[in-house]
């Protein structure tokens, strides 16, 4: 949060030429859908469930029937990945969402609590094929070109010389401390790999040139970080989650999942998740119970799919750094 | 003192890291879209001068540095410490070593008001302000003919400083000096 930040001001925080270029590019975004024959739709914000996902924190609020004083509490949504994948479940064919979602505290330079999302759903393909797709949706809104699809471990062992899938808490631990901070200690096993992604691997991948932008997947990231996709196993035998993400210029831009199917073991990872908050010291959710009644009695297609930011993407495409100045009013301004 | 957590720091914020005051100079929130949150940090160590780029987790907190800035005039140095006075009223004087005063020295001038930067009560630095007036003790006579748009020639001026000046430039007359870059601005008029 820089100072620039705190500063009141009722002027918006972009220039009418940025606001312009998004409106251009939401149009953008609308018309490749419409051609591809992808149905909009508009999920709840509101809801009684939320993400128990450990390091995404869901926003409340208070539903209060009128003429009683009961207060139901409800969550605003950090991602319409449940409401969707219960469409899926229930029947739907390939849809799209395309517009605001929530996460609690994440404030400053790239980060705006609330900010635009666009997330979508194909049936009968895997998440390879979806990296397809992702590229197809960038080139019809921007110059963009692919500069490479490699493996999370390829990375890892190019450029600090250990397989992810592998090494021990302890090695993570002392490259962390070596790489990125000495005094960084007792952290999670994820917590290691993701500083020492973000910090040695990320600003590498992708790029900005004169024709565009430049963008690198990620893909078979550890099964520690499967999330809400199916865990498989590559070439070696290793458990890797079937799982990418998009980076452009150093930037995590879009990330994807050959999306898990099973009723049951979604309910495990959720339970997990809620154990895992818990022993965080972090609110505890309820997790979405109708998504694994829906995966569990629905007809749940096999799919991929994939969320973006949107704000990231005009970023890239406006040459900015700062998420203030593509959208009309910053959190400091709202 | 005050604590502050990483959500609260911004540039020129003072706090003290491994037991030195430090100025942050950048906080970049990092957070990976699945991942725990981090902050990645900016600091000059005001003791070394030094900057340092340190990861924190989001919501750690770092003690306040007791550093405060002050506006004071120089009096005299002893050889040893540059005696400063505090403008406030207070006559209150500080003694600040050379190392304090560090490269300021090329432009210290009696009576002329400085920004001292007192931790725990004692200076460590000594910054000039933007532009100083100094007289010229010692240069080379110019060539006549030569006109402000030719070459430049070395000055001595009262501090022992030496800076680049015009050619017209002669001894006695008093400069008006940019203290960041050391470059000569205009003579007084």
């Amino acid at each position: 949060m820089d100072k620039t930040n705190l500063e009141k001001s009722w002027q918006p925080s972009a220039s009418f030429e940025r606001l312009r270029q998004r409106s251009e590019l939401l149009r953008g975004i609308r018309n490749y859908f419409h051609a591809e024959d992808v149905m909009e739709v508009e999920t709840p914000m509101l809801s009684r469930s939320a993400t128990v996902d450990p390091h995404i924190d869901s926003f409340q609020a208070s539903f209060c029937p009128l003429g009683t004083d009961i207060q139901e509490t409800l969550y605003l949504h950090t991602s319409p990945e449940f409401p969707m994948k219960r469409l899926l479940a229930a029947g739907c064919e390939d849809i799209y969402y395309l517009g605001r979602v929530f996460r609690n505290g994440e404030a400053g330079g790239r980060h705006n609590p609330e900010f635009t999302m666009l997330e979508w759903y194909r049936l009968g393909i895997d998440h390879h094929q979806l990296m397809d797709d992702v590229t197809g949706l960038i080139r019809s809104v921007t110059p963009f070109k692919e500069a490479g699809r490699y493996s999370y471990k390829k990375l890892f062992v190019e450029k600090l010389g250990v397989d992810p899938h592998e090494a021990s808490d302890q090695e993570l631990e002392a490259l962390t401390q070596e790489h990125v901070d000495s005094s960084l200690a007792g952290l999670a096993r994820n917590d290691y790999l993701d500083l020492l992604f973000s910090n040695c691997i990320e600003p590498s991948l992708g790029g900005r040139t004169a024709e565009g932008l430049e963008g690198v997947y990620v893909y078979d990231y550890p099964a520690s970080m499967s999330a809400l996709s199916r865990i498989q196993e590559n070439s070696e035998g290793q458990k890797v989650s079937a799982r990418f993400e998009l980076f452009i210029n150093g930037v995590e831009l879009a990330n994807g999942y050959h999306e898990l199917a099973d009723g049951q073991e979604q309910q495990q990872r959720f339970e997990n998740d809620q154990a895992e908050r818990k022993e965080l010291g972090k609110p505890v959710y309820p997790y979405d119970d109708n998504l694994v009644a829906g995966l569990k009695e629905g007809s749940f297609p096999d799919c991929a799919g994939v969320a973006m930011g949107i704000d990231r993407l005009h970023m890239l495409m406006a040459q900015t750094q700062s998420i203030k100045e593509v959208i009309p009013f910053d959190f400091f301004r709202a | 003192m005050a604590n502050y957590a990483t959500n609260e720091f911004r540039s020129g914020l003072k706090v003290m890291l491994e037991g030195d005051p430090c100025v942050i100079l950048d906080n970049e929130f990092v957070k990976p879209g699945k991942g725990q949150a981090f902050n990645r940090v900016k600091f000059r160590n005001l003791m070394s001068n030094r900057v340092w780029e340190r990861t924190f987790k989001s919501g750690e907190s770092l003690e306040a540095a007791d550093v405060m800035e002050y506006d004071m005039e120089y009096l005299y140095t002893d050889g040893e410490f540059y005696h400063f006075m505090m403008t406030d009223g207070s006559f209150e004087q500080h003694g600040a070593s050379k190392d304090a005063v560090g490269d300021t020295v090329n432009w210290l001038k009696e009576q002329e008001v400085y920004t001292v930067t007192l931790y725990n009560g004692a200076p460590l630095s000594v910054t000039a302000p933007n532009f100083v007036m100094l007289e010229v003790v010692q240069t080379d006579p110019g060539l006549k003919g030569d006109t402000a748009t030719g070459g430049s020639k070395p000055a001595t001026l009262t501090t022992g400083a030496v800076v680049k000046v015009p050619l017209f430039i002669s001894e006695g007359e008093v400069l008006k000096i940019d203290t960041r870059t050391g470059e000569y601005v205009g003579r007084q008029k």
